[in-house]
């Protein structure tokens, strides 16, 4: 729902030399972007290095980390909930920033954001040795009611109990739930005066419609997102920036961009915070720019380096329980990259190599989360680029922008890191994931946890055979996992009902179409141990062990069996069809909002969580060992290569995975070829054939074992040492010990 | 199509993925069970009796390489035969190929040559690329390193360039064993003669598969030979550039 504007002389001035109409007349940015762009086919050589200015900047900032990390915070406001307007501006360095804006008044000063949770921001306070402010405390505990204390409140009893065994674990029920990208572009080409014009007209459409439930609902979200974009004027006003108009040019629309986030981060501390597909957009006024020479190369990429670094410095207060789930304070900043337009042309621009070229000019770093939408069709240069991106700096990821274009568009970007949306007209409900392996634990068990003993399924008849049967195994595995569905989908549906009321995402979306469509972002863990589990009872025999409660909690294998990750149908058929049946069951239970059902195949580093809340497993893991991380097969058993291992994955239907599926892929600079000039060429191929094959995902790690030992004893020597881990990138000094050695256990794929 | 009415049997050790490693790009290796040659160095002593390989059919094998046609050819590799030594088995390498070629993919094999006149024309018409280890130019520094003569392999060499059969050559670095600069030297005026030389590869000697040695129960006889340094490498590099190869 859009509405038409008359442009003013200021718009007339900022939209110069643009082509196109629908854009002008409605909200549309992607019209926008495809009336304007230039893709570039060329190679990385025009390129420029870091000014002086951008090191300075950079240096002044980055000095503050080393005591960020010894202390785990540098600093904290504790006494002022966060809000859009709520703290005075703040700067790195105000005579040499370009693009300004902090979330407080200081750089890396964190903000408690108490809406989502008091306990929350209290024991995030304590764990770092502050002291929570009694004000706040007597507000959020006296008067004003938290998604927190929503959710507690409507939680069943089963749902408590799931979410304690760790079968159902990592809900966004005492943290933001994030996902929402906010089109911040929108900020840039048409102002906030604009945008809230076009918000009264939706709202004017509700006013027309009887007052039920939803549209009561819808009403009042809707005065709350034009509140967010008053508010945002406010706050870029206390930087001097006029954003209710358009940005007039590049320099403004990369600062009108960035202070449209900026209010984001303010406002919601969601787990993933992510950008956007801002740099092609970003490039249209670069281009113009320069072609107006009113900046040169230098200065572009100057631009570039200094929105990076803001994105490189967002920070939230969490607690040492968020900590474990998603280790190394990560923000997923994700901005995606590249891609081939429905017209078939790249969506490649020279700003999408300038975004690259931050991890040369800044050094590597986990934030922004860059991410490629890759397809065999990008330009040969760009593809090279990222490849040698990869090989050199471990911090980019991959996803297939074959399989996304044909369902959400080539508008389309990744939040947090592998659930795609069409940016502005799709946003998620984000549910963390069950734990797969545990359920099939549960099935062995009558629904008793195998760790607690405690009833947490319905009971049912356990399995008493001293050895594993098939058959009996999977009809008592469909059983858990139907009430794990069902039990799952509701508890999404009171923590997303509780979030909308509690902790709603004013200015995210605000920066979205009304009405907007959303997904219920379910998600599986543990998919290889479970089908390594299954595949062992049926390809080899499994005895059981039981304890004198006739709780089953050991197993032993006689005899081989197949193991997910090698190209073997014979196991990889039994992770479809895992896939495939509880995105099924999923679907039968109504969600929130009508929300459309997807899963993910995704753990981010809470595979370490996982594996520690789950006992030993029919595929011969013990009980606490980390589960591999997202879709990857168990660490160590694909033996036959990265190719075989990552075909395996591909197998896995995007269909019945539209949250996306996540393959981490760590192979030595050897294992890319013999001659060093040969291994981007290689890891193109590599990834052109995965792609082409139906994979969706890939991170990719230039890395060998060693150095990681290294930089666990020695951490100073790596301050920039940076891995990709389950569709983010992380500091790996950052890391728990725990995490770490999981990382270093992983499947090294090399050469002799 | 085979055209043997009795499938064609092999004796293979195991199959991998590699890249960049075994010839271009991405590629599906077959390791084939046995070997005449007893090197010193060897990284795989678990390949060199036949007996110990399981029997696989062509088309078995054929099955698991179709597996990965479209990707080891999107990923400009293709299908590379190694061992063990692959010509021990001159029919089931010869079908392998043929079939390989049929398919449309790009074939390498990976040879020491010491049996290098059991490949038929046809072997080689079918073989897009030779990766040859040519373990010395010394024939008595090769007779201690590998038990064999030395001349069988280069006749080999002379009979690729005649077929006009691109060659990347191997050169396996060990100091005090093939780190001579006159055997060197030799070596790079012998491949300078050739026309189908694409490449040098000069790989310094590791100790990766001395794990294997101790698993077999025999001794691995370069336990207490130290790698080389990159100073020795680059020298050797540099030797085969002297002769314009292209050497890395």
């Amino acid at each position: 729902m859009t509405t038409t504007v008359t442009a003013g002389p200021r718009t007339a001035d900022a939209w110069r030399q643009f082509a196109g109409t629908r854009w002008r007349e409605h909200i549309d940015v992607r019209d926008f972007i495809q009336a304007n762009y230039t893709p570039y086919e060329g190679d990385a050589a025009f390129l420029t290095g870091p000014t002086d200015r951008t090191r300075a900047v950079w240096e002044k900032v980055s000095a503050l980390f080393p005591e960020e990390r010894r202390r785990g915070v540098l600093d904290v406001d504790t006494a002022t909930p966060s809000t859009i307007t709520s703290h005075a501006p703040g700067y790195i360095d105000r005579e040499r920033e370009l693009i300004v804006g902090l979330q407080t008044d200081a750089p890396l000063k964190r903000a408690i954001m108490p809406n989502g949770g008091l306990r929350m921001v209290e024991n995030g306070l304590r764990a770092y040795g502050y002291e929570p402010d009694p004000f706040v405390t007597r507000v959020f505990g006296t008067y004003r009611k938290t998604h927190n204390d929503g959710v507690f409140d409507a939680y069943t009893p089963v749902m408590r109990a799931a979410r304690k065994a760790g079968i159902i674990t990592g809900l966004p029920d005492a943290y933001g739930r994030g996902r929402i990208i906010g089109d911040y572009r929108r900020v840039a080409l048409y102002g906030t005066d604009r945008l809230i014009e076009a918000k009264r007209a939706e709202r004017a459409l509700l006013d027309a419609l009887p007052s039920g439930p939803d549209v009561i609902r819808d009403r009042e979200e809707l005065a709350e997102q034009i509140r967010a974009l008053g508010e945002l004027t406010v706050m870029a006003a206390s930087y001097g920036c006029d954003v209710s108009r358009p940005a007039t040019t590049a320099h403004e629309a990369v600062q009108w961009l960035y202070l449209g986030f900026l209010a984001a981060v303010k406002e919601q501390n969601g787990a993933a915070m992510s950008l956007g597909r801002t740099s092609t957009f970003l490039d249209v006024y670069l281009q113009r720019d320069l072609e107006e020479g009113t900046v040169d190369e230098t200065r572009a990429q100057e631009l570039v380096d200094d929105f990076v670094i803001k994105l490189r410095i967002v920070r939230f207060l969490r607690t040492p329980e968020y900590d474990t789930l998603f280790s190394g304070d990560p923000t997923w900043v994700t901005e995606s990259i590249g891609g081939i337009g429905e017209d078939g042309r790249p969506l490649v621009t020279r700003t999408s190599f300038r975004f690259l070229q931050t991890l040369y000019n800044l050094g590597p770093a986990p934030e922004p989360n860059l991410t490629v939408l890759w397809s065999p069709r990008l330009p040969a240069g760009f593809k090279r680029f990222c490849a040698q991106v990869s090989i050199d700096t471990s911090a980019i990821q991959y996803e297939s922008d074959e399989l996304m274009r044909p369902r959400t568009g080539d508008d389309t970007a990744i939040a947090c890191c592998v659930s795609a949306m069409a940016v502005g007209k799709q946003m998620q409900f984000f549910g963390a994931r069950v734990n797969l392996a545990k359920a099939l634990l549960y099935a062995v068990n009558g629904g008793r946890d195998e760790m607690t003993g405690e009833q947490v399924a319905p009971p049912m008849p356990a399995l008493t055979g001293d050895y594993l049967d098939h058959e009996e195994l999977s009809a008592a595995y469909d059983r858990v996992l139907d009430w794990l569905a069902q039990t799952y989908v509701e508890a999404l549906n009171v923590i997303h009902y509780m979030h909308d009321k509690y902790a709603y995402e004013r200015l995210e979306m605000a920066l979205h179409d009304h009405p907007v469509h959303r997904f219920m972002a379910c998600g599986i863990a543990g998919l290889s141990v479970a089908v390594d589990s299954l595949s062992a009872v049926r390809h080899a025999r499994v005895k059981v062990f039981r304890d004198g409660t006739g709780l089953a909690v050991d197993f032993r294998t006689e005899g081989e069996f197949p193991a997910y990750g090698n190209n073997d149908d014979r196991a990889d058929s039994i992770a479809v069809d895992l896939v495939e049946s509880f995105m099924a069951k999923v679907r039968k239970h109504p969600t929130y909002r009508g929300a459309e059902h997807t899963q993910s195949v995704l753990t981010i580093t809470s595979n370490v969580v996982y594996g520690k809340h789950t006992g030993n497993t029919p595929d011969g893991r013990r009980a606490g060992e980390p589960f591999a991380p997202g879709a990857n097969p168990m660490n160590g058993r694909d033996r036959h290569g990265v190719a075989a291992s990552a075909l395996s994955v591909a197998k896995l239907p995007y269909e019945q995975a539209r949250d996306g599926i996540s393959l981490t892929t760590t192979i030595t600079p050897e294992g890319l070829g013999h001659l060093p000039e040969e291994r981007a060429g290689n890891l193109v191929g590599i990834l052109d054939a995965y792609m082409a094959s139906g994979g969706f995902h890939m991170n990719v790690n230039v890395l060998n074992r060693a150095v990681l030992r290294d930089a666990m004893e020695h951490p100073e020597k790596y301050p920039e040492l940076t891995i990709r881990v389950s569709g983010y990138a992380v500091n790996f000094v950052r890391l728990t010990r725990e995490q770490q050695l999981d990382v270093i256990g992983r499947t090294f794929h090399g050469s002799l | 199509m085979s055209t043997t009415v009795e499938p064609v049997t092999g004796r293979i050790h195991s199959w991998d993925l590699s890249t960049g490693v075994d010839g271009p790009g991405t590629r599906f290796v077959l390791f084939l069970s046995g070997c005449p040659l007893r090197c010193l160095y060897c990284a795989n002593p678990d390949t060199w009796h036949m007996r110990d390989g399981r029997p696989a059919t062509v088309d078995e094998v054929m099955t698991e390489i179709g597996k990965y046609r479209a990707f080891v050819t999107t990923a400009g590799g293709g299908v590379t035969l190694t061992g063990g030594e692959a010509l021990l088995q001159p029919v089931f390498t010869a079908a392998v190929l043929r079939r390989c070629k049929e398919l449309g993919l790009h074939t390498a094999l990976d040879t020491s040559g010491f049996l290098g006149a059991r490949a038929s024309d046809a072997l080689l018409a079918d073989t897009d690329l030779v990766l040859l280890d040519i373990k010395s130019f010394d024939a008595r520094a090769y007779r201690s390193l590998t038990g064999a003569a030395l001349a069988p392999t280069l006749d080999f060499a002379a009979r690729l360039d005649r077929l006009g059969v691109p060659v990347w050559i191997r050169y396996v670095l060990v100091p005090g064993r093939t780190d001579d600069p006159a055997a060197i030297d030799g070596l790079g005026a012998f491949l300078a003669g050739l026309g189908n030389v694409d490449r040098v590869d000069v790989l310094p000697f590791h100790k990766l598969g001395a794990h294997k040695y101790d698993a077999l129960g025999i001794p691995f006889p370069l336990r207490d030979t130290p790698v080389p340094d990159q100073d020795l490498t680059e020298r050797v590099r540099r030797q085969f550039r002297e002769h314009g190869l292209r050497a890395q």
